[in-house]
């Protein structure tokens, strides 16, 4: 750990530094799926709190849904059309959950500024739930606009909505959880994952968070839910329901859940739970890491636990656990800018593959329209699902272990052959050789040259090659690996001999063999940036 | 097994079987047989490219002193003067920095090719350059290297299957800091660069450059250490170069020649057994817009010396007679001088080849000068690159006409450079071929329970599987890519019921059947 944490005892003071390229690129790579050259000039002539700001801001729910990208769905439902409202359709479900993970990543590829996508990410790896073990597209739809919608909102709130969303029910078996013979699964991720998190199981059945009591009681708490495949909405069996009273351990101070026989008893005592696991400071420590885990680092040392993750817990407290002002706290704090965390998170497959694809401008493919569009998105989900990150389906419902895994943690994104794919990723879409799923002879476009414009002088190979690294690293790169990248442009050849070549194609712009000229030049160029170790970090 | 230990292994009389119908006597001059009797010594030719960027003037290289007037009517601020030069013909000489080329001549080791250009020249360097890479003509752009396309169809599928038994080395190496559009195929690039000397060591050394001692700084190091283990050819190369040291006096102190550098590390990895067959390095500066007398002087004395050490090295290493070098460079310079005591991008130029199977000495005329010449005037081409890399695919490599036009794209008349009386050592692979199985019938209780099938493919995706009467398949002896060449595999039938069988070969688009019998 640098020296420069030294100062972690006024950590979450506000940032009062410089606010440069730098800075404004950082917190929109950490908030972000990639920066682009447009959005981080934009954000650079803010201040940093104006900044902050901008992404945390509320955004207007979404007017499009997914669409019905294969050939048809049933009730006359055709190319174009939505299939959220149908009944549901075995055949189709497939297509269906398809259509929905590539319409969130169409969302993801189109982000205004603002922190929402990666928040929603955020709480589908909290809430993680699998699409192909819930066995509806539209439940899962359901629980991603529910995520979405309370993305910046109230913990508590989503949590309640979460543990009666219908897909969680299914997920979970919560909806098999009766009186007579309660089931556990929900009752217990409730308390290990979603909200307190398991501390160090002290004794037998003591995880001094909760204990296994704890988890039987919360699951006589929550029996009866059901969950209805005609309107998708939740519903209560009350005869299935434990009307009795619910006795937790001392862990939570001996509490005692009042019995109930109706629906809204039953909601009550949900009510009446939360409350109680709220009240808990390891409620607020435990999601307060975790949203530090997501922005800023995987380490939590004593020193983070206390001068970042108190005073984060603290403001979730005092503010009824709104997310907006722990996020800002966070955010606008020095800690989060502190250069010894600059490039310490290993970009995870999203951040990889929209983040490039924003980044370096990448187009996806339209030659088909819509049709051409959906196989595009759903190509992307499969690249992610080769680094392993696949949309909708995490592996299992603790998310995905690179958020919980000690002590690896973020560095089981890579691995040789993950390492491997993603290069080669990159290598494609810098090529325009990533061809989309199924439709052979489509693939992404990239123009370099269009790249290389963003550079304030591109016809400098010093000032292009510094402005590339900028854009694409969060660290600077050293002396001489600056000296190689300045050789791959231009091994062997004085300056200008790039500024006439540039120069001539920036005045023949129509001039193909030109334009190809400085391309072939660009390719090893980028080819070599991107693959650089750095790269890999944001 | 692999089929040099069942070579060492097998008896004489099984000789002839191996390579069908050619018999025991005709392998002894076969160069087939030569190369998989020799094959634990490495015989695989090797091919460096060297590149001198920027644009060589040949005019101050390799000067026609029968045309000095006409020099110092174009070019008199740069012109050498004619006792400087290095006597190699009556009328030609060298520049004065080619001492060590000059020996090579002398040795019968170098031949210079008049005058290498192409119709139509180009004056941008990175056309220029790309046109040499690719072998495209002057008005064509092609995505595709003309290395990668030759190593494509010496390596089909590459890269899936690479590294393997038969190639476990890169099929090309590029000394620098990106792999150029040479080595581009149609599927990849077949090249594998090392950013530069310092890099390669990096990967020898299995070091990485220090990290900042902060978060960042950690996970940056840790991401190097996967990226490490994703070089799937560092174990070989960093074998070959731990084998390879070298021996020769001439090479000059590191950091001094780069060139030099590069090559020193090509010779370390041909003498410690690379199989790679190409290599490219290159040596920047020669875009001589002014005061070309300092800095081409400074350059083509380090070429001299760097290939003089080079070839010297070879020779220490008895390896003289399996590597050609080559230099190439993306044009030549105008004839007349600028006032900047330079030249400007010109065309035509010579390329020096170098050796010891090389057809030594002047190939081509001199370049023709105009009495005097103009801002206007540039060298006329007498031969075209294109038809000297046909030369050197066919008389180096042994490449098949129709292998040259797919790596030319066009057929080109080639000029005789390496003398004929060299070994070819490269099987030619004309088709596929399965070979009766021996011994056969097997005695599947006896001594001879295991039977061998030999069989040829022309590479790529390969399976050969035996199966009953009934299409059952009872054993896959191959499924993987290879490369072409001819192959031998085990069948051991101690466990098959008598009766026939049959063996399917599946290579190369054809499927070739034969039967087999076992007897209890």
């Amino acid at each position: 750990m640098s020296k420069a944490t030294s100062v972690l005892s006024t950590a979450l003071n506000p940032y009062t530094g410089a606010w440069g390229f730098a800075q404004a690129a950082h917190v929109l790579r950490r908030c972000m799926f990639g920066a682009t050259p447009k959005d981080i000039a934009a954000v650079q002539q803010m201040t940093m709190s104006q900044a902050v700001d901008l992404l945390l801001a509320d955004q207007p729910p979404e007017t499009s849904a997914p669409l019905v990208w294969y050939h048809y769905d049933i009730g006359g439902v055709t190319q174009g059309q939505t299939w959220v409202h149908l009944d549901y359709d075995l055949t189709n479900d497939f297509n269906r959950t398809e259509s929905l993970a590539a319409w969130w990543l169409g969302l993801m590829l189109a982000q205004p500024i603002s922190i929402r996508e990666k928040m929603t990410l955020f709480w589908h790896n909290h809430f993680a739930c699998g699409a192909g073990a819930v066995g509806d597209a539209r439940y899962s739809y359901q629980q991603l606009v529910l995520l979405r919608a309370n993305a910046l909102g109230n913990f508590k709130t989503l949590v309640k909505e979460v543990t009666l969303d219908p897909a969680m029910l299914r997920y979970l078996s919560g909806n098999q959880n009766v009186s007579s013979a309660p089931n556990e699964n929900y009752g217990r991720e409730l308390q290990e994952l979603f909200t307190i998190g398991k501390g160090a199981e002290v004794s037998t059945g003591d995880y001094t968070t909760y204990t296994e009591a704890d988890v039987k009681a919360a699951a006589h708490v929550l029996t009866g839910w059901r969950d209805d495949p005609k309107t998708l909405a939740k519903a209560f069996s009350a005869a299935d329901h434990d009307t009795k009273d619910k006795q937790f351990s001392a862990r939570y101070g001996n509490t005692v859940i009042k019995g109930s026989s109706d629906e809204s008893g039953a909601e009550r005592e949900l009510d009446d739970m939360l409350t109680m696991i709220f009240n808990q400071d390891a409620n607020a420590r435990y999601i307060a890491r975790k949203i530090y885990r997501w922005f800023v680092d995987y380490v939590i040392d004593d020193t983070i636990e206390a001068n970042v993750i108190g005073p984060l817990a603290d403001c979730l407290k005092a503010n009824s656990f709104e997310v907006k002002p722990v996020l800002s706290l966070l955010l606008k704090s020095a800690h989060f800018y502190d250069v010894a965390y600059a490039g310490c998170v290993i970009k995870t497959p999203m951040d990889y593959i929209i983040g490039s694809i924003r980044t370096l401008g990448v187009e996806m493919p339209l030659d088909e329209g819509l049709i051409t569009q959906y196989f595009g998105w759903i190509g992307l989900r499969l690249t992610g699902g080769s680094l392993q990150m696949k949309l909708l389906e995490p592996p299992n419902v603790a998310g995905w272990p690179a958020y919980y895994q000690a002590p690896e943690y973020h560095e089981i994104w890579l691995n040789a052959d993950t390492l491997d794919s993603r290069i080669k990723f990159v290598d494609d879409i810098a090529t325009n050789k990533y061809a989309i799923a199924v439709q052979v002879g489509y693939h992404t476009t990239l123009d370099l040259t269009t790249l290389a414009a963003v550079s304030s002088d591109p016809s400098n190979p010093d000032t292009l090659i510094a402005d590339w690294a900028r854009l694409f690293y969060a660290n600077p790169l050293t002396t001489i690996q600056m000296k190689t990248l300045h050789d791959t442009l231009l091994p062997g050849l004085p300056n200008y001999e790039w500024a006439n070549e540039w120069n001539d194609h920036v005045n023949n712009p129509s001039d193909a063999v030109k334009k190809k000229t400085v391309t072939d030049k660009l390719t090893p160029l980028v080819l070599y940036m991107l693959e650089l170790a750095e790269y890999q970090l944001m | 097994m692999k089929r040099r230990d069942f070579l060492k292994a097998a008896p004489a009389t099984l000789l002839p079987f191996l390579v069908g119908g050619y018999g025991v006597k005709a392998f002894a001059s076969n160069p087939f047989l030569h190369s998989l009797i020799n094959e634990s010594v490495p015989t695989d030719r090797v091919l460096v490219l060297i590149q001198l960027i920027g644009g060589n003037d040949g005019l101050q290289t390799v000067i026609p002193l029968d045309q000095y007037d006409a020099i110092m009517a174009a070019r008199a601020n740069i012109a050498i003067a004619a006792k400087d030069t290095l006597q190699i013909e009556s009328l030609i000489g060298l520049h004065p920095g080619f001492l060590g080329m000059q020996n090579l001549y002398k040795d019968g080791k170098l031949a210079i090719i008049q005058n290498v250009g192409y119709p139509t020249p180009n004056f941008s360097h990175f056309r220029s350059t790309d046109i040499w890479l690719t072998g495209s003509d002057s008005n064509q752009s092609l995505s595709t290297g003309w290395i990668g396309r030759y190593l494509e169809q010496e390596y089909p599928g590459y890269p899936n299957g690479y590294p393997n038994s038969q190639m476990p080395d890169p099929v090309g190496i590029q000394i620098g800091s990106a792999v150029s559009l040479g080595f581009e195929g149609a599927n990849a690039n077949l090249g594998m660069a090392f950013s530069n000397p310092a890099a390669y060591y990096d990967i020898i050394n299995e070091s990485n450059p220090t990290t900042p001692n902060t978060r960042g700084g950690h996970e940056l190091a840790y991401v190097r250490s996967i990226g490490v283990q994703l070089q799937k050819f560092a174990t070989p190369v960093k074998a070959a170069a731990g084998k390879g040291t070298t021996k020769s006096a001439q090479w000059p102190t590191a950091n001094a020649n780069t060139l030099a550098d590069q090559l020193r590390i090509v010779a370390s990895l041909i003498a410690g057994g690379l199989k790679t067959k190409l290599y490219v390095v290159n040596l920047g500066g020669f875009d001589s817009h002014a005061d070309q007398r300092r800095n081409q002087d400074a350059l083509l004395t380090k070429v001299s010396v760097a290939v003089s050490a080079f070839q010297d090295e070879l020779k220490l290493n008895a390896l003289e007679d399996r590597v050609l070098g080559m230099t190439f460079s993306e044009f030549g310079r105008r004839i007349k001088s600028n006032s900047s005591g330079g030249t400007d991008h010109g065309a035509a130029a010579p390329m020096f080849i170098f050796g010891s199977k090389v057809i030594a000495g002047m190939h081509g005329t001199a370049p023709k000068l105009p009495a005097n010449a103009t801002v206007d005037d540039n060298l006329d081409m007498q031969f075209d690159f294109r038809s000297i890399y046909a030369s050197v695919l066919q008389e180096w490599f042994s490449t098949s006409d129709s292998e040259i036009k797919n790596t030319l794209l066009k057929a080109y008349p080639t000029i005789p450079i390496i003398q004929t009386a060299a070994v070819r050592n490269e099987p030619v692979i004309a088709k596929t071929q399965l070979l009766q199985n021996f011994p056969n019938p097997i005695n599947a209780t006896g001594n001879t329970r295991v039977t061998r099938i030999a069989f040829r493919t022309t590479g790529g995706q390969t399976k050969l599987s035996v199966y009953d009467t009934r299409g059952e398949i009872v054993r896959t002896l191959v499924n993987g890519v290879l490369s072409p060449g001819d192959r031998t595999v085990s069948l051991d039938a101690s466990d098959l019921a008598s009766g026939t069988y049959f063996y399917r070969l599946e290579t190369g688009g054809a499927t070739l059947t034969k039967s087999l019998v076992v007897l209890r």
